[in-house]
C-alpha cells in the first residue's frame, strides 16, 4: 500500500467520533466573525453597526488577491465592529452580529438535490469560488482561487484531494466523505475542470475502510477520478507528503510549491465547499467541526455556522469535563491550545479537542541523548535537533542553510523525542525569524 | 651522546630558518593599520556588547578613527569618561551626551495583572509571544520568561520573583540596548536618566481600548487622556489608547503622575511628596516654573 517515503510517525488514532453522524448545531445567540480567517491580507468590513444582514450576506470584502471575502452565517443585526481573541491568542478585528431568526439570501439554492452538470467555463468556476470566499478547509486556510491560478510557466497535471485526515481524533472529513459522497465527487470534477486536467486522485488512509469502499463505488460514475487507499502514517495530510504518496514526486525546497511538480492539492472539505459555491450559489459560512476528547461525554461531528463560540459546541457535546487540561483548536498534533472557549469557529476550525490533565501535561525537557529519532521521524528529511539548537542560539544564518524553511511544523520530531525536548517551539521561532530575514532581503533587491 | 647532539643542532637550524622566513614575511606582507585604532581600542571597555551600533569594540575604534569625527558616537558602557579619552587620542572634541538607562514599561505584576491561563512551552519570551497573548489578559505586557535577563552582559537586569517583572539596576545598566532588542514585546525603552536620576514615564504599552485594558490589569494605561490635558509642557501624546511621555519635553513636574486614575505613570527617585495637597500643588508649580526657566 502506498505512503510517503521519508520519516513519519504513528500516533494513537483515537477516532472517537468516527461512528457519529453529522448533527446540525443550533444557531448561536451572537456570531463573531474575525476579519482574518485565512492566510494573506485580512478582509475589510463592509457593514457597520445597525446594518441588517441575512444568512449568506457578504460582510467583508477580500483585502487583496491572496485574501477571501467573509459571509454572514446568520441573519440579524450588526452589533459592533470590534475585536475578539481568536485562535492565535491575540485580539483581532471582528464583526459581531446579533442573531434574529434564520432568513437566507434568495440567491442560495437550499434544495438537497444533487446537481451534476454545469456549463460554466474554467474561468467562471474559479471566479465563483473566489467570490464565495472558499479557502483550504484542512486548517491552513489558503485561499482556494489562488491555488487554482498556476503562476506563469507552471502547468497542472492532476488534482490530488486530501481525504487522509491523518490528525488523531478528528473525523470531520471522514463523515463528510460518508454522508456527502456524491457532492464531494462533483466538487472534485469541478476542481479538475477549473485547472483543465483530466486526472484526479483522492487519497484516503486505510483506517477509513468504509469511506474508501463507498467513494470507490461512487467514483465509477465520474471519469478520471481514482481513489487511492494509503497506509496510515502521520503527517500524510501534508501537501508534500500526499503528493509523494500518491504520484511519487517530490516537491523541491521552498520557494518551490506543489504546482512546480504539476499537482494541485485540495482538501475534501474544500471540494465540498466548491460544490456548494458553484452549484448551489452558497458561499462558505458553515463547516463540519469535530468536538472530541477522552473525557467528553458525547464526542460528535457538528455542522456549525461560522462565528459560533466553541463553548456552544462543547456544551452540545456534553459540557466541559472537570478534568480538562487544555482546549485545542484543531487536532492534537498541529492544533493550538486556546486561551478561552469563547473563540469563534472560523473557516479553518476542523475540530475542538478537550485534552484531560494527563494528556495535556508536558513532560520536563531532558538533555538530548543524540538518539536521532527526530531525524528518522522528520518527513522533510531535516535534522530537527540541530535546527532547534541553532534557533535557541540565534544562529539565523546557519539555520537558514540547514533548510529550516522546509519545515512543515508537523511536530513528528517532538512527538518521538524520548527526552521531551520542545524542539518544534524553537524551530517555529527560527522559521519565523528566518522568514522575516528572507522577506527583508527580497524587499531590498 | 652523538644522537642528542644531532637532534639539538638539526632542530636549532630548522628553528633559525623558520625565524628568518617569518621575519621576512612579516616585513614584506605587513598591512599598514592606523596605530590610533589600537590605542582607541585599548581605552574601550572590551565588552563587545554592540551597544554603540558597531560590531564590537574594535569595530567602534575603527569607525572613530576612520570617520574622523565623534558626532553621534557613544560607547554606552564607558560613557563620558571613555569618550573623553578617545577624543584626547584622536585630538577631537568630545560631544556631551545625556546618560541613559533601560526602563521597563510594564507594571503588571502578578497582583495587578492576574493570570488567566498557564504556559508550559519552552521557557522563552520570544516563543511565548509567537504562541499566544500570554498568561494574563493583557496581550501587550511583560511575559516574564526573562529574555532580557539572558541578553544583559552586565548583570544589570533581574527578574523579581514576587512581581514577575524584570528590574533594572540603574548603577550597572550601561544602556547598551541589548535587553530592548531581546524583548519581543518592545516593553523596554532606553530613556535619558534625567536630572538627579529622576524621571517620569508611562509604565504601560497596552494599546487595547480602556475597558479591555482595565479588565486585564489594574495599572494599565486606559488612554483616558487626562495626563495629556494636565501636562503644561505638551510632553505627552496619546496614540492608539496609549499615552507616551517625550523625555525631551518632560520637565518632571509630576502633575501627570498625580492625575492618572490608573497609577500607570511612574515617577522614579523623587523624594516623597509632602502630605498637604495644597502645598504639593504649589511646590509642583514652583518646580515647574524653575524648570521652565
Amino acid at each position: 500500500m502506498k505512503t510517503f517515503r521519508i520519516g513519519g510517525v504513528h500516533p494513537a488514532e483515537n477516532k472517537l467520533s468516527a461512528g457519529k453522524a453529522i448533527e446540525v448545531l443550533a444557531l448561536p445567540k451572537q456570531a463573531v466573525f474575525p476579519l482574518s480567517q485565512h492566510i494573506g491580507a485580512p478582509a475589510v468590513a463592509i457593514v457597520k453597526k445597525g446594518d441588517k444582514v441575512k444568512v449568506g450576506t457578504k460582510i467583508a470584502e477580500a483585502g487583496g488577491f491572496v485574501s477571501a471575502p467573509i459571509f454572514s452565517s446568520v441573519s440579524g443585526t450588526v452589533n459592533k465592529v470590534d475585536s475578539v481573541i481568536d485562535a492565535s491568542g491575540y485580539r483581532k478585528p471582528a464583526i459581531y452580529i446579533d442573531v434574529e431568526g434564520d432568513d437566507w439570501e434568495e440567491t442560495i439554492d437550499r434544495s438537497v438535490e444533487l446537481v451534476k452538470e454545469t456549463s460554466l467555463t474554467p474561468e467562471e468556476i474559479v471566479a465563483k469560488i473566489k467570490e464565495a470566499g472558499v479557502v483550504g478547509m484542512g486548517g491552513a486556510c489558503f485561499p482556494t482561487h489562488v491555488k487554482l491560478c498556476p503562476p506563469p510557466g507552471c502547468k497542472a497535471e492532476c488534482v490530488i484531494i486530501n481525504g487522509v485526515e491523518c490528525e488523531p481524533y478528528l473525523t470531520a472529513d471522514h463523515r463528510l466523505m460518508l454522508e456527502k459522497t456524491e457532492e464531494v465527487l462533483v466538487g472534485v470534477s469541478l476542481l479538475m475542470k477549473a485547472v483543465k486536467v483530466s486526472t484526479g486522485y483522492i487519497g484516503i488512509e486505510n483506517n477509513k475502510p468504509d469511506a474508501i469502499r463507498l467513494m470507490t463505488e461512487k467514483a465509477k460514475n465520474y471519469p478520471g477520478i481514482e481513489i487511492v487507499p494509503l497506509k496510515v502514517k502521520y503527517p500524510q495530510g501534508g501537501e508534500k507528503q500526499l503528493i509523494d504518496a500518491v504520484i511519487r514526486r517530490q516537491v523541491p525546497a521552498p520557494p518551490a510549491i506543489p504546482i512546480n511538480v504539476g499537482a494541485v492539492v485540495q482538501n475534501v472539505g474544500t471540494a465540498y465547499a466548491v460544490y456548494e459555491a458553484v452549484m448551489k450559489n452558497k458561499p462558505l459560512f458553515e463547516r463540519i467541526v469535530t468536538v472530541t476528547g477522552k473525557s467528553l461525554k458525547n464526542p460528535s461531528n457538528f455542522l456549525t455556522r461560522m462565528g459560533t463560540p466553541m463553548s456552544q459546541l462543547i456544551d452540545a457535546a456534553g459540557g466541559l469535563p472537570e478534568d480538562t487540561g487544555k482546549v485545542i483548536g484543531g487536532g492534537p498534533m498541529m492544533g493550538k491550545a486556546l486561551a478561552n472557549t469563547e473563540v469563534p469557529i472560523c473557516k479553518g476550525s476542523s475540530g475542538v479537542l478537550l485534552m484531560n490533565d494527563k494528556e495535556a501535561a508536558r513532560s520536563e525537557a531532558q538533555p538530548c541523548i543524540r538518539c536521532a529519532k527526530c531525524v528518522s521521524a522528520c518527513p522533510m528529511g531535516l535534522e530537527p535537533f540541530l535546527l532547534a539548537t541553532l534557533s535557541a542560539h540565534k544562529e539565523w544564518e546557519r539555520v537558514e542553510k540547514e533548510d529550516i524553511m522546509s519545515c512543515i511544523e508537523c511536530g513528528s520530531c517532538q512527538f518521538t523525542c524520548p527526552a521531551h525536548r520542545p524542539m518544534l517551539d524553537y524551530i517555529r521561532l527560527g522559521k519565523g525569524t528566518v522568514g522575516g530575514i528572507i522577506r527583508a532581503r527580497n524587499a531590498k533587491k | 651522546m652523538n644522537l642528542i647532539l644531532v637532534a639539538v643542532i638539526s632542530l636549532g637550524v630548522i628553528g633559525l630558518i623558520s625565524a628568518v622566513v617569518l621575519f621576512v614575511a612579516s616585513k614584506k606582507f605587513a598591512v599598514y593599520e592606523d596605530p590610533r585604532i589600537g590605542e582607541v581600542a585599548e581605552v574601550l571597555p572590551q565588552a563587545n556588547c554592540g551597544g554603540c551600533g558597531y560590531p564590537g569594540c574594535s569595530g567602534f575604534a575603527e569607525a572613530c578613527v576612520k570617520t574622523g569625527s565623534l558626532e553621534g558616537k557613544l560607547c554606552p558602557v564607558g560613557g563620558q569618561p571613555v569618550m573623553a579619552r578617545v577624543a584626547a587620542i584622536l585630538g577631537l572634541e568630545s560631544t556631551a551626551t545625556e546618560p541613559k538607562v533601560a526602563v521597563v514599561r510594564c507594571n503588571g505584576s502578578c497582583e495587578h495583572r492576574p493570570h488567566v491561563t498557564s504556559y508550559d512551552g519552552a521557557h522563552s519570551c520570544a516563543i511565548m509571544n509567537s504562541t499566544y497573548g500570554g498568561e494574563t489578559g493583557c496581550t501587550f505586557g511583560c511575559l516574564g520568561c526573562g529574555d532580557c535577563v539572558d541578553a544583559c552582559q552586565f548583570n544589570a537586569i533581574h527578574m523579581n520573583p514576587e512581581t514577575g517583572l524584570p528590574e533594572v539596576d540603574e548603577n550597572a545598566c550601561t544602556a547598551c540596548g541589548a535587553c530592548a532588542k531581546a524583548c519581543p514585546r518592545h516593553i523596554i525603552e532606553i530613556r535619558p536618566k534625567g536630572k538627579n536620576n529622576r524621571r517620569v514615564y508611562v509604565s504601560c504599552v497596552n494599546k487595547d481600548k480602556g475597558a479591555v485594558t482595565r479588565k486585564a490589569c489594574s495599572v494599565g494605561c486606559i488612554g483616558c487622556g487626562k495626563c495629556v490635558k494636565v501636562c503644561p509642557f505638551e510632553a505627552i501624546t496619546l496614540e492608539n489608547n496609549l499615552a507616551y511621555i517625550d523625555p525631551a519635553k518632560c520637565k518632571s513636574c509630576r502633575k501627570c503622575e498625580q492625575e492618572c486614575p490608573q497609577g500607570a505613570i511612574l515617577a522614579i527617585n523623587f523624594p516623597p511628596r509632602k502630605p498637604k495637597t495644597e502645598a504639593t500643588a504649589e511646590t509642583v508649580k514652583e518646580t515647574a516654573s524653575t524648570a521652565e526657566a
